[in-house]
């Protein structure tokens, strides 16, 4: 702010000599006057792009300031005449002052700095019901800050860009993601290496704030390593395929090191370095209406599990959601309806199991701050595939604003050992700083 | 012989040979360019003519706040040559993660293809001060909605321009003259426009959302208040009294909504204040007739000139 007032008292300094010299010699004829209204106007214009340059420098991404082979291009000023110059030296002098902020280094340097993001995840938990020994789903305890995720995110250069999300427990942290993405590949391959949610099904890539519910389905505890889920280090590679018709299909291809999950939530163990795991993803999406899109995936997982050296899993995913938004009142509308299905086939002694889950959900926004939803549970688990866990929740969400969100869930549940749960859950979703968005 | 097996890395490797074996796109002879917003696609078309392909993300009928990053947008975007955004985080919410994942390296941020218009224009509500969120969604760069000024829309056109004749310098001087051309019809519809909004000079105001400043400072309009209590907060019972208080303190009759808000609270002040809502277009394609930047400032100066005659 401090350049834009140098910025604009150097020029109005640099014109008053001139605008005095003209009003002292005589009266001003009317084509004095309109050349002088033409200057003025020039001069403007002059502050205006001058103003837009400066915006664009400061709020310029790291990858603009280092333009090797993707430059930035500043508007181009019409041929620069010796007055101006002169103004401009001025300006650029100004500028060069960098106010010291606090002593945290120049304000350059700060812009260089990542988006940082918290974001708070408290959660409450009232209600009946022991969760039998054997359930992978684990119960909330009264009240706990569930999760603070830290985001930080940049574009690193300019051909990638860096994401950490950096989750906070009450005791520990993990890295729930933290990864590079490169985005000038040739032949449009998009590819990320570091540590990843992977791209199997939909509940999976989700973080923890993003979820329309404050648990995840049971199907995603029993089969797919609950909330962490396939969480690992490793290589994914996607790219869009070219299809008929406005279809949307897009591939991506994963390598990890084959650690997901633990305990009873475990899906995949490395125990050498050959033992890799594996995530295949394929999404087509279509756009029904204006308002109206279908989305429908089918996913592949493949790795070592927790039983022995030898023994393999594969998983198998099909998925589908459907939205609705009307256009012209979207931000008080819409709808989606979700259904994951998965099937599980572990290898272990001294039997294979081979289990199958699913939710189905739907999502309604009432209001610009109201959203009411529901969701059927129903899965086995990944170890004893003869025990099938049944569930059922209501969910309705508050949203204050756009940066908060109060959730209550009722959540009744059907274990496989004749027990049942009644919970009413609450959550409490807060975020500071510039979070990035998610993809859709 | 051992059968042939299918380890989890030929799995993988066989799914991405696929992608690219499907995937050879399209030699395209004019540019493409994608725009965030129908604006920016108006703006661009007058200036490219036929030289380019033009396409925007965002309808002109919804919030350009709040556009869902769906996958068909990456289809258009990953043919771009050239991404034109509004910028000062209007399309914060959105626009990165498609960007990301287009995987077309032209129109990363940074890259030669991705243009800011915001860097031509006059950006006015540049917040002073500590900004924070209990402002409400406030845009800590300026205020968004610039390019409801056509002086704005001039400026615009013209860094547009010149950026399509830097991808493309064999028709940089078609580029230029198309522009020349655009000024000049411009001008002669500002002198139209300014005649027209003339007797309302100093007219005072109420909108929904802080759409409006740009417009306002060209036509000598005065926005006295706002239906949401804060940028992007919902109106509340407390504001919404308060507001009707200033307008009938203010002797304000007028109330513009974007075509996205609820008229529920606006119709209730205007029976308050005995005053009257206008659904304004703050875009290109709000309506089906407004075809272009033109059309959009004769539909909005007839709908508000029509307004303040109703309410004198």
């Amino acid at each position: 702010m401090k350049n834009l007032i140098l910025t604009v008292s150097a020029v109005v300094l640099s014109t008053a000599p001139l605008i005095a010299q003209q009003t002292s010699t005589s009266q001003a004829s009317a084509p004095d006057i309109s050349a002088m209204q033409q200057q003025i106007k020039d001069l403007q214009e002059r502050i205006i792009s001058l103003e837009g340059q400066m915006r664009m420098l400061k709020s310029a991404p790291p990858a603009a300031s280092a333009p090797a082979g993707a430059t930035v291009q500043q508007p181009l000023p019409a041929p620069t005449p010796p007055a101006a110059q002169t103004q401009a030296a001025v300006i650029a002098g100004a500028e060069g002052q960098t106010p010291t902020l606090g002593g945290a280094g120049g304000s350059a340097a700060k812009a260089l700095n990542p988006d940082i993001s918290v974001i708070g995840d408290f959660i409450g938990a009232l209600g009946t019901g022991t969760v039998p020994a054997l359930a992978q789903q684990q119960p909330f305890p009264s009240m706990e800050m569930h999760e603070s995720e830290v985001g930080l995110q940049a574009i690193i250069d300019p051909y990638a860009r860096g994401d950490f999300f950096i989750s906070f427990g009450e005791e520990g942290v993990n890295l729930e993601e933290g990864y590079i993405t490169f985005t000038a590949l040739p032949k449009s391959f998009v590819v990320k290496v570091g540590k990843m949610r992977s791209a199997f099904g939909k509940v999976n890539m989700m973080h923890n704030h993003v979820l329309p519910w404050i648990d995840r389905p049971l199907v995603s505890t029993n089969l797919v390593g609950g909330e962490d889920g396939i969480d690992d280090a490793g290589v994914s590679i996607q790219r869009i395929i070219p299809a008929p018709k406005g279809i949307f299909l897009e591939a991506t291809g994963q390598v990890f090191r084959g650690d997901s999950g633990s305990g009873l939530q475990s899906v995949f163990k490395s125990w050498q370095r050959s033992d890799v795991s594996t995530v295949a993803h394929l999404r087509s999406y279509k756009d029904v209406s204006e308002s109206t899109n279908l989305d429908i995936g089918l996913s592949y997982a493949r790795g070592y599990n927790d039983s022995g050296a030898s023994f393999l899993t594969n998983l198998y995913g099909v998925d589908a959601t459907v939205r609705w938004k009307p256009l012209r009142r979207s931000i008080y509308h819409s709808f989606i309806g979700r259904g994951e299905l998965f099937w599980s086939q572990r290898q272990q002694f001294p039997v294979e199991q081979r289990a199958f889950g699913f939710y189905t959900s739907a999502d309604y926004q009432l209001g610009r701050r109201w959203f009411l939803g529901g969701r059927f549970d129903r899965s086995a688990r990944s170890k004893f595939a003869n025990l099938t866990d049944n569930g059922g929740s209501i969910v309705l969400t508050y949203w204050p604003s756009e940066f908060s969100q109060i959730r209550g869930q009722y959540r009744y549940t059907d274990y496989a050992e004749n027990r049942s749960a009644n919970e009413l859950l609450l959550q409490v979703i807060f975020s500071l700083g510039a979070h990035g968005a998610h993809p859709f | 012989m051992e059968h042939l097996k299918f380890g989890p890395m030929s799995v993988t490797c066989m799914f991405l040979l696929l992608a690219v074996c499907l995937g050879a796109p399209a030699e395209a002879k004019k540019l493409t360019v994608v725009t965030a917003t129908t604006d920016m696609a108006a703006l661009t078309q007058e200036v490219g003519g036929d030289r380019i392909s033009v396409e925007s993300v965002a309808r002109g009928y919804q919030d350009p706040h709040f556009v869902e990053a769906k996958p068909s947008f990456l289809l258009k975007l990953r043919q771009a040559d050239l991404l034109i955004v509004v910028g000062l985080q209007l399309e914060i919410g959105w626009l990165p993660p498609l960007v990301t994942q287009s995987g077309n390296a032209r129109i990363q941020i940074g890259a030669n293809g991705y243009l800011d218009a915001s860097q031509f224009a006059e950006i006015l509500d540049i917040p002073t001060g500590t900004v924070t969120r209990a402002m409400g969604d406030v845009h800590p760069l300026g205020n968004p909605h610039y390019w409801l000024d056509p002086d704005n829309g001039r400026r615009i056109a013209k860094g547009i321009a010149a950026k399509l004749g830097d991808l493309d310098p064999a028709d940089s001087s078609y580029f230029q003259e198309r522009f020349q051309d655009f000024d000049k019809r411009l001008t002669t519809a500002e002198q139209k426009w300014d005649a027209e909004m003339k007797p309302f000079h100093g007219r005072k105001l109420v909108t929904y959302h802080n759409s409006f400043p740009n417009f306002a400072k060209h036509f000598g309009l005065n926005v006295v208040g706002y239906v949401e209590p804060r940028p992007g907060i919902p109106p509340t019972p407390s504001h919404t009294l308060e507001l009707i208080g200033l307008m009938k303190r203010e002797n304000c009759k007028v109330i513009l909504v974007e075509p996205y808000f609820d008229l529920k609270t606006p119709n209730s002040i205007a029976r308050e204040t005995g005053g009257k809502v206008v659904q304004y277009l703050p875009s290109v394609g709000g309506e089906k007739d407004v075809t272009d930047y033109f059309k959009l400032f004769d539909y909005d100066i007839a709908l508000l000139t029509q307004a303040f005659q109703a309410t004198q």
